[in-house]
């Protein structure tokens, strides 16, 4: 057990440093930070001043290795824009975009479960189609289009909400609405076909030949057997949690971490843009190690290990 | 004294009907074997009657257990009697058993629906069925998952499992095809010694004419959603009176004895979707005649408890009928 | 070459394989063949029968050279199997030909029944356009299926056509050797019995040596002239068919055997094991065995049987079995209980 974590682990802290490398190298070769912060006009030894403060006159392999040798100290580095230290810029975005992206997680999960669950038990009915029907539309309609078309409709026609901003609650209404709507629609997909598949199953007919009712086969027997590709999905969705919004926050001009990474993009602002990719890879990872170990808890076959079989 | 009557039973998927009128009726304490090939219906048959099927087949005809009529009767009038009177095992363990619920909790499940235990009473009871079907530390396999299991030892968790309910009938869905020969031999040998103890009736579904013949009373023949021949298992075995029974028997090659060419039956099982006109059998049928296309002959019953659909019936099992005839004419 | 030099000879072949017990566990090694000899002469057939995990498959991709043995020689027509991939192992395999339970997995869903029969004779350069024609219909008329079932796709034919399809492109190369792995074991008793005899049939025409493996005693009796029995990686008794399944000698066998269940047989007559199919992964020590032998004394916990010759073409691997006398037969262990039965 104590090798399956560390394996787990490993492999997680080699994923976050290949992300971080790739960043590393796309970003250096893209454009000149200098000239994006300094503007092109600045004069050439303020350039080159800006250039040897931040390092950037260093070989880039050099660059890479301060870089990393930083991280291992816990140094994330500083913003070129205004010198404060990235990592607090992000931090004190993120409590903003959690204020999406967790109610639109609570709507993914509160929508998209039982949606997919209803629609699977009443396979072929009106109900399934319509969720069906969503669901594709859901998933297929881009999430900048959708946050478009809501503004359209209730900002713009019926003048219910803001359009933008981060002013009091009902600001977040639409931007959570946009999250929440395609996520919904990709988990009820989900979680119909996996729980299709588990009504299939021999043991379910084992269930009903031996006298339980069919809700509570469907409680004991199914939904326990779907939950274990369900989590994979809804893993996948807490992996989001803080870059997942960053079209929408664009759309709605709301101040979270996909904005910031927004504009530190567009400025070359390399320690932010890195820690943000950082932040983002590590959760994506944790979730993915938590995923592991919720199968594990979920999937006996998984605990105990592969039995030794004969062909 | 009969437990069980099925009458007329008929199945239909999306309009195509793939079981046209069963009639069978099963004793208490008596074991019935099913056999046929893939496709004859001999699941089919005991799925409906259980109203197992998926919702999109049509049931019709009449199934009784001991006089009261269980087709189509409300939910919890079935839920008590599946498991409870009548259960029912099926053909590969491994899959039949939940793979995330333990073996306490799913024979625990059947011994609170129909026995009403609970707690440590159900964990004795479960004990003690698992010691009952040969399940070596049963205290501590308990709490172990199927997939913990051999296949063997899976097939006796989900006798076990039927046993919770105390059944007057067990229905066993090709409970050893997916074994070992040897483990298979053990399997049947668990049932008998049970149905020795507990006087249970016995439905065996299987397309291996020698697991049935060592282990049932009687045998009906299905072919193409109907009984072709019903007889005791001795009788039909020595003796087989119905084209196909007897092609059936033939198809299986000895394990002592001259070897013998096998006589194969030429072409396929037909297509439900598209039965030849008559006898479904007779496009494969060696005796057939022009009469065999007219109408499906009849389920006829004769004197020693026999009863065939064909029209050469009463040549085969009243040998006297030729000489009447011939008289006659 | 002379008909009575062997056209398969296997030496003491073994497969052994390193396995985790579990995700945490050691790896341990598991040898799914361990030791196995037996040669097959021009026009003859070999059973192998065994129960899962036997070696049987293992053995049979062996002898076809898919899998090459940890120890032990296959030689073929008197030469060593080249190394796979190779164009002399192209060449040989041309002669060498097999067919697996699933056909539906052995044939390509995308083609024609005719077009995967030529395949072979496409790949193998064999004969002109016009030739290939005609051999594919006549390849498919040996098998017992018209030229317009060679138009059809898999999944338009039943399940005992495609066993055939499967046979006739095995047959296109007019090979020497074929393996059958469980042939007939995903067969209607009906269908299986066309299938069996026309492998007879085709077998006694061509004269084909082959090697027949199956978990059905009855089948392989039908088909084979010898038989090996396989228990554990290792044959354990091995003879003429219809003696061995007569007069069966090693323990196992008479299990086997017994519990082979055939209409008007008593089932009194049963030997029932006791015990779980053996786990390779977890071999017993000594007669791999002698945990489910009603005969077992001491030495076979601790000693390995040898396959020993006994006598009127039997070998058997038992290290109670007794020679045959004069004219008779060699025989097992008994019990007294057994003897009044």
């Amino acid at each position: 057990m104590v090798y399956f974590i560390l394996s787990r682990i490993a492999r997680a802290v080699i994923t976050v440093a290949l992300v971080v490398t790739f960043a590393f190298v796309v970003l250096r070769l893209s454009g000149d930070p200098a000239l994006m912060i300094m503007g092109p006009e600045a004069p050439p030894e303020v350039l080159a001043a800006f250039r040897s403060a931040w390092g950037l006159d260093l070989p880039i392999w050099q660059q890479y290795f301060s870089y990393f040798g930083a991280i291992a100290q816990g140094e994330l580095g500083r913003s070129m824009r205004d010198g404060r230290p990235a990592i607090e810029l992000v931090l004190e975005r993120i409590p903003s975009t959690l204020a999406l992206t967790l109610p639109a997680l609570a709507m993914k999960v509160g929508i998209g479960l039982p949606a997919g669950i209803y629609a699977a038990l009443h396979r072929g009915g009106p109900i399934d189609r319509l969720v069906m029907t969503l669901a594709v539309a859901g998933f297929t309609v881009p999430s900048f289009v959708l946050g478009l078309v809501l503004v359209l409709v209730f900002s713009v026609m019926l003048g219910w909400l803001p359009s933008g901003g981060q002013d009091s609650w009902r600001h977040a209404i639409l931007p959570v609405l946009t999250l929440g709507i395609g996520g919904a629609a990709i988990l009820a997909r989900f979680t119909r076909s996996a729980m299709l598949e588990v009504l299939g199953q021999p043991y379910m007919r084992t269930a009903l030949a031996k006298g339980v009712p069919w809700h509570v086969a469907i409680r004991s027997h199914a939904l326990p057997n779907a939950a274990i590709p369900t989590v994979t999905i809804i893993g996948f969705m807490v992996g989001t949690l803080i870059a997942g919004a960053v079209v929408v926050e664009s759309v709605f001009s709301w101040p979270g971490v996909g904005r910031l990474l927004v504009v530190a993009v567009a400025n070359r602002d390399l320690a932010v843009v890195q820690c943000i990719l950082l932040l983002v890879a590590a959760t994506m990872v944790a979730s993915n190690l938590l995923v592991d170990f919720l199968y594990g808890y979920l999937d006996p076959r998984l605990r105990t290990g592969a039995r030794a079989g004969a062909h | 004294m009969t437990l069980v009557a099925i009458e007329g039973l008929t199945v239909d998927f999306d309009g195509v009907r793939v079981l046209h009128g069963i009639d069978l009726h099963v004793g208490k304490g008596e074991a019935v074997g099913l056999v046929g090939e893939s496709g004859s219906g001999k699941s089919v048959t005991w799925l409906a009657a259980l109203g197992l099927l998926p919702g999109k087949a049509r049931v019709g005809g009449r199934v009784k257990l001991e006089g009261a009529d269980i087709l189509g009767a409300p939910d919890q009038t079935l839920d008590r009697i599946r498991g409870g009177r009548i259960a029912m095992i099926f053909q590969d363990p491994a899959s039949a058993l939940n793979p995330v619920l333990t073996i306490r909790r799913q024979i625990g499940e059947s011994l609170a629906l129909h026995r009403g235990l609970s707690g440590a009473a159900i964990k004795a009871e479960a004990r003690r069925l698992l010691d009952l079907v040969g399940i070596p530390d049963a205290e501590r396999r308990l709490s172990a998952y199927p997939h913990e299991f051999s296949g063997g030892q899976n097939q006796r968790i989900m006798i076990a499992m039927a046993l919770a309910g105390n059944p007057d009938l067990l229905v066993a869905d090709e409970p050893t095809t997916a074994l070992d020969a040897t483990i298979q031999a053990q399997i049947l040998d668990l049932i008998r010694d049970i149905r020795r103890e507990t006087g249970m009736a016995l439905v065996l579904i299987s397309h291996d004419l020698g697991v049935v013949a060592q282990t049932c009373d009687r045998v009906c023949v299905m072919y193409a959603g109907r009984i072709v021949e019903e007889a005791p298992a001795a009788v039909l075995f020595d003796d087989p009176a119905h084209p196909y029974a007897s092609g059936l028997i033939g198809a299986l090659p000895a394990i002592e004895g001259p070897r013998q060419r096998l006589s194969a039956i030429a072409g396929t099982v037909p297509d439900p979707r598209a039965l030849p006109p008559g006898c479904s059998f007779g496009p494969r049928c060696l005796h057939a005649t022009g009469a065999c296309t007219q109408a499906p002959p009849a389920l006829t019953t004769f004197g020693d408890g026999r009863r065939m659909a064909c029209v050469l019936a009463k040549y085969r099992l009243e040998p006297t009928a030729i000489a009447r005839e011939l008289v006659d004419a | 070459m002379s008909a009575t030099t062997p056209l398969v000879e296997v030496e003491a072949i073994a497969r052994r394989y390193t396995m985790k017990k579990g995700v945490f566990g050691a790896p341990i090694e598991v040898r799914a063949v361990d030791g196995v000899s037996f040669s097959i002469r021009r026009g003859e057939t070999l059973g192998i029968v065994g129960e899962s995990g036997s070696g049987k498959s293992t053995t049979g991709r062996m002898v076809l050279g898919l899998e090459m043995p940890d120890a032990g020689t296959v030689r073929f027509d008197g030469a060593a199997i080249p190394p796979i991939g190779g164009a002399e192992w192209r060449r040989q395999r041309a002669r060498m030909q097999m067919i697996f339970q699933d056909p539906l997995a052995a044939l390509d869903r995308r083609l024609p029944i005719a077009a995967q029969v030529r395949e072979p004779l496409d790949i193998h350069l064999i004969g002109n356009e016009a030739e290939r024609e005609a051999r594919v219909v006549e390849l498919l008329r040996d098998v017992g299926l018209s030229a317009d079932h060679g138009r059809r796709y898999p999944h338009e034919l039943s399940g005992g056509q495609r066993q055939r399809a499967v046979l006739a492109r095995a047959l296109a190369t007019r090979p020497d050797f074929l393996v059958c792995d469980e042939p007939v074991s995903a067969l209607d008793v009906s269908i299986q019995a066309q299938v069996v005899n026309q492998l007879i049939d085709i077998q006694a025409a061509l004269g084909l040596a082959m090697l027949f493996i199956s978990h059905d005693l009855r089948v392989v009796r039908q088909v084979s002239r010898r038989v090996g029995v396989m228990y554990l990686g290792r044959i354990v008794e091995e003879g003429d068919a219809d003696d061995l399944f007569a007069t069966p000698v090693h323990p196992y066998t008479r299990a086997l055997v017994s519990a082979a269940p055939h209409p008007g047989r008593k089932p009194t007559e049963r030997i029932v094991l006791t015990g779980d199919p053996p786990n390779p992964a977890d071999r017993p020590s000594g007669c791999a065995f002698h945990p489910r032998c009603a005969f077992a004394v001491a030495r076979c916990r601790v000693e390995s049987p040898v396959l020993a010759d006994l006598g009127a073409g039997r070998q058997v691997a038992c290290h109670l079995a007794s020679p045959a006398g004069a004219g008779g037969v060699p025989t097992g262990p008994k019990l007294p209980a057994l003897e009044v039965a």
